[in-house]
């Protein structure tokens, strides 16, 4: 018997076995050491903390030799109750909440919250155009980001560094014109009910227009690093194998649904914010493995940018219209402008509320603090996140604040398809199959 | 049903006169045919297929461009075989919760969001059952995908779903007790004990003002 030095890899009899705790020390001590015991079954936990379980998954696999005989998920170490405590804040607030629960597609967590708020409220036609062409031109470039680190780290996973550099860098330019437009990269709670935070900066959409025929050219030397290479090849075709039975009985969407051959996105077959105006198209693969769902998010960057060119040409013949709801009952009373200091309330703002217009304060107070009333009621909206389909199930009782927000993450409900994608197969295929699912934690736990 | 207070703060503290209002909400009654929309369709199908409709639907809500179906705890499980089987509603997409304390016997409503790529038509479900028996029928034999919505509702609410395969706590730790997304279970938590220890809720704390 090997006896361990390392106190954070020792080893203990439990009524379950002996369990050995690894943290990548001395692996032939180990070897040698489970050699020794008659047992053929091991059971193996991956995670809270790993490189390659996308943030804190839990993988416990039950493995005879290197097959994977059963597979559990353990998830709900990032639960921080978000959804708890949007109760306790204004409808407007929880904006900020919600933007923070899968925190690689933040705008399409404000959308589709925001898109329930004003359902109930009866204002869904009433959201000036502009602000609609702005959360559209904010979700695609969203979805490059998000598509950027799920291809990104899913090849780092698999051992390719080099598109993980890659893919990281063009991120960055994405996340700047995000900077640009809202203040900040992640997490930036832009879309608020009845419209957008601000107007797009001047100068803005050069820059986008630049970036996007930046990105479309890397993104053709990203993909050849990937898709014609025989080691990413043999790591994922036919490998997290799901097929649209399983997809449906257990509710997937998003790139793994799309790898069956079903183009099924709600951009088109339900559109909203205005989708049905757009040229794109949905990309498929019929081959139910890894390696067609990287290949449906390497095509879907392409109809993003096609989308965001459609935008911009919308949102120069929409230049000075409104991006707030007219209802000023609901529109946030502040006037934003950039002063010496940074962002802030405008001067002349200040001035009316507080040197002019006793009214002003009053309804700038009441709406700040108090908010508004949403008419009592219970909605779901759906949006197609990069991940799938992220509902959002909101219930008002006539109140300032929300009585029930609760959102569908595609994550969370994907990720119960790691056992029907992993089992049978290889232990170095579960981080392929986990990868191509592209679950993000913070959208699973909330 | 009653609400009083606008930020729920009680006692002192505040001097803003929304501690005193008091509110009523609206229960939205039971909506009369013709529906509109596709709705009227999908309840017709579901008459025709299924001939204890009346039974099992206690009313139709349609509010907001939206269809409620509220079903029976005991039928569900025949209901939701019918409308994945017959009326093509291949996926439930979610479950999901609402703690109704004021609700005579009915505080714990679990809400189900139906699919159907087929029609592409969403309609929802809604089942109603008391604090004191939270027991529903899982459907996971219908749709797999709802495995780990009811262990969340389950983990949030408390309610019981029968004939799960493995009915645990999936976002809360194993044996955390209580059901945090009820009304009643404060914002800050409860009592945790931590080696020992017994660490207090932050409005149980000291206070040093």
């Amino acid at each position: 018997m090997t006896t361990f030095t390392d106190p954070y890899a020792s080893s203990q009899e439990t009524t379950e076995g002996r369990v050995y705790s690894v943290t990548g020390g001395d692996w032939d001590a180990l070897v040698t050491e489970i050699g020794a015991t008659k047992e053929e079954r091991v059971v193996l936990n991956m995670g809270p903390q790993h490189p390659s379980t996308h943030g804190v998954l839990r993988l416990i696999l039950e493995l005879e030799g290197e097959t994977i005989t059963e597979t559990r998920c353990g998830i709900g170490y990032l639960h921080t109750g978000i959804e708890k405590n949007t109760e306790f804040r204004n409808w407007t607030q929880g904006v900020t909440f919600v933007t923070r629960m899968d925190y690689l597609s933040p705008i399409f967590n404000e959308t589709a919250y925001c898109l329930g708020v004003e359902k109930l409220l009866g204002i869904t036609n009433d959201v000036p155009e502009r602000a609609t062409v702005i959360r559209v031109m904010m979700m695609e470039f969203n979805r490059i980001s998000s598509h950027m680190v799920a291809l990104g780290t899913g090849a780092l996973e698999l051992g390719a560094l080099s598109p993980m550099i890659f893919a990281f860098r063009e991120r960055e330019k994405v996340l700047d014109i995000f900077e640009m437009l809202s203040g900040l990269r992640m997490n930036m709670a832009y879309v608020r009910p009845g419209g957008v935070a601000q107007d797009l900066p001047q100068g803005a959409l050069q820059k986008i227009r630049e970036t996007v025929k930046d990105l479309r050219i890397n993104f053709k030397d990203n993909e050849k690093l990937l898709v014609g290479n025989s080691i990413w090849i043999k790591r994922t075709q036919g490998v997290g194998y799901l097929d649209l039975a399983g997809c449906t009985t257990l509710g997937i969407t998003g790139p793994v649904l799309r790898s069956t051959g079903l183009a099924w996105d709600l951009r088109k077959a339900q559109p909203y914010c205005g989708y049905e105006d757009y040229e794109f198209e949905i990309p498929t693969t019929d081959t139910c493995d890894v390696y067609g769902r990287f290949l449906i998010r390497m095509k879907e960057l392409e109809q993003s940018l096609r989308i965001i060119e459609q935008c911009v040409s919308k949102l120069e013949k929409l230049e000075g219209q409104p991006v707030m709801v007219a209802d000023k009952k609901i529109a946030w009373p502040s006037r934003l402008s950039v002063g010496a200091d940074g962002m802030g309330n405008s001067l002349n703002h200040i001035r009316e509320i507080m040197g002019e217009s006793m009214e002003a304060l009053i309804h700038h107070f009441k709406l700040v603090t108090e908010g508004f009333r949403v008419p009592a009621g219970q909605v779901y909206t759906a949006i197609e996140s990069p991940r799938g389909e992220l509902g959002v199930n909101l219930v008002s009782d006539g109140g300032t604040r929300p009585y029930r927000v609760h959102f569908r993450d595609p994550s969370f409900n994907n990720l119960q398809s790691t056992p029907a994608m992993c089992e049978g197969g290889l232990i170095s295929d579960v981080v392929a199959a986990v990868a191509s699912i592209d679950p993000v934690m913070g959208g699973v736990d909330r | 049903m009653s609400k009083s207070g606008m930020f729920g703060s009680q006692g002192s503290g505040d001097t803003s006169g929304f501690g005193g209002l008091v509110k009523t909400q609206t229960v939205i009654g039971s909506t009369e045919r013709p529906y509109g929309g596709y709705f009227d369709q999908v309840a017709d199908d579901l008459e025709r297929a299924y001939p204890l409709f009346s039974d099992a639907i206690e009313k139709v809500v349609v509010d907001r461009g939206e269809l409620t179906l509220f079903i029976k705890p005991s039928r569900l499980l025949e209901v939701a075989k019918i409308l994945r089987d017959q009326l093509k509603f291949e996926m439930c997409v979610g479950v999901n919760g609402v703690h109704y304390p004021e609700e005579v016997n009915r505080q714990l409503h679990a809400i189900y969001s139906l699919l159907s790529i087929t029609r592409n038509q969403r309609i929802r479900l809604e089942v109603c059952v008391s604090e004191t028996d939270p027991h529903i029928p899982s459907l996971v034999e219908i749709w797999a995908g709802t495995n780990w919505h009811e262990r969340e509702t389950y983990d949030m609410f408390g309610i019981i779903f029968d004939n799960h395969p493995g009915l645990t706590r999936i976002l809360m730790p194993d044996d955390w007790s209580g059901f945090p997304q009820r009304k009643d279970y404060p914002l800050d938590g409860i009592e945790i004990e931590y080696k020992g220890a017994t660490v207090p809720a932050p409005s149980q704390r000291r206070s040093y003002s």
